[in-house]
């Protein structure tokens, strides 16, 4: 049986990896945990699709300020330093290699760094992309943060995504509930195991022929 | 003189025709100049194509443009959200046409529209559905798609003042599409929480120049603000607290 890591614990690994001065987007949902898991007092300057660099945490009570929300229009605060732009500008900063580093939420991942994370292509679905496809192509470098596996059993990183696409080759590195993958251009290496979790458990798991690339000690 | 100001919100949105393309400014409810929407649906212009981040949130705004069947088309990077559900029963029963746009796709396209591009090309969305069919290229060793302006016969955005020749200071992430929506239609109007005297902006901070806005209509204070502060005191709909 391997050992995983919660939501919690996951968002600080990620966060841990995150040196001061790195300039970061965390995408909607489980990445915005990571924000609160960032070390104490260091520098790192958030930004938000909507038109902020310098986000802060969520308002007090009482002060919500309805003019100051984050990608997931969410209340959040502006720190000291902040600063406003339009959308066109918030996009070039994506688009242009400016952010260091994004973290999204991914349905899959493959082997060659392709990832999907915006439709499952689902009957009736209604689709919506935001800045997803932005921020994929865009960070210079993209984490994705999600469980090795679905509900029903099936790994989230393949050889091929089945699911419509929300970039070409464009993620980094994966950090699951299980392990951390590298995308290497030659597949996925395991880069870093939790707990008494294996890569050959990992190998069974996914279905893939995974590089070890993990730190003996 | 130049005077680009208005006395209501119904002289704001006069002579919006039936099948006009309207740009919408906001990021869900933050920036979204929903006075202008309320004056839009009492105009009555119908068969609209409506540009905007989002398709509607509740029951107010642009959300209730659409329920009263008046939007035929509506070009956006995220209609589907927790409070969508004017938007996703009239998609569900095909009763509005949807062209989904990447969000910085969208941006630059109504950017360009404003700048005088023609078109242009972005390495967002190569390779996935959404530039299904259009002109690639490869520059330096990376695809790019082509993609064309998105123009509008009115835009309608918010901002925090304005004078009378236009010049727009703005609040926070309600900036948001406001900037390049104001350049890329052929009126823009924009209401602001109040009008100030020429001068009174400081020409340093303007972020809209007048150049771009057609129509400025004061519509009062946003609650959480007291004479420019910060005061709290409601939800993120802007809502006073119980």
């Amino acid at each position: 049986m391997t050992t995983r890591l919660s939501r919690t614990e996951l968002a600080a690994r990620i966060a841990a990896d995150i040196p001061e001065g790195s300039v970061v987007n965390l995408g909607i949902g489980a990445p915005t945990l990571v924000a609160d898991y960032l070390a104490a007092g260091a520098e790192i300057i958030l930004h938000t699709e909507n038109g902020m660099l310098g986000m802060g945490p969520a308002p007090e009570p009482g002060r919500v300020d309805p003019d100051l929300v984050n990608a997931g229009k969410q209340a959040v605060t502006a720190v000291a330093g902040a600063s406003f732009f339009h959308h066109a500008d918030s996009f070039g900063m994506m688009r242009g290699g400016h952010l260091d580093v994004c973290v999204l939420g991914a349905f899959q991942v493959a082997e060659n760094g392709d990832l999907a994370n915006w439709s499952t292509g689902g009957e009736g679905a209604i689709p919506a992309v935001g800045g997803a496809m932005d921020l994929a192509i865009g960070a210079r470098r993209v984490y994705v943060m999600t469980d090795l596996l679905t509900r029903e059993g099936a790994s989230k990183l393949v050889a091929a995504c089945s699911y419509p696409l929300t970039g070409v080759g464009c993620v980094s590195r994966v950090y699951t509930d299980h392990a951390i993958f590298e995308v290497t251009g030659e597949g996925f290496a395991v880069r870093e195991v939790f707990g008494d979790t294996t890569v050959d458990e990992l190998r069974a798991l996914t279905g893939l022929d995974l590089a070890d690339a993990t730190q003996k000690e | 003189m130049i005077d680009k100001r208005v006395a209501s919100v119904t002289d704001a949105v006069a002579g919006i025709a039936d099948g006009a393309t309207v740009m919408i400014g906001g990021f869900g409810r933050a920036g979204q100049p929903v006075e202008l929407i309320d004056a839009l649906i009492e105009q009555g212009a119908s068969d609209l194509v409506i540009v905007s981040n989002n398709a509607g949130n509740g029951d107010v705004g642009l959300a209730a443009l659409i329920d009263r069947g008046r939007v035929r088309k509506i070009i956006c990077s995220f209609p589907r959200q927790s409070d969508s559900w004017v938007f996703d029963r009239f998609f569900r029963e095909g009763r509005i046409e949807l062209e989904l746009v990447p969000q910085g796709n969208l941006a630059e396209r109504i950017r360009a529209a404003g700048a005088g591009i023609g078109a242009f090309y972005t390495p967002t969305g190569v390779g996935t559905l959404l530039a299904e069919g259009k002109e690639i290229r490869e520059i330096d060793g990376r695809r790019y798609a082509l993609e064309y302006p998105i123009f509008a016969d009115v835009a309608l955005i918010s901002a925090r003042r304005a004078d009378r020749w236009g010049n727009l200071v703005y609040r926070g992430t309600a900036r948001n599409f406001g900037p390049i929506m104001a350049t890329a239609a052929s009126t823009t109007v924009a209401q602001v929480d109040e009008l100030v005297e020429l001068g009174e902006l400081d020409p340093e901070t303007v972020v809209t120049p007048g150049i771009f806005v057609d129509r400025v209509v004061a519509v009062g204070e946003r609650p959480w603000l007291r004479d420019g502060v910060f005061v709290g005191g409601v939800d993120l709909e802007g809502r006073p607290l119980s």
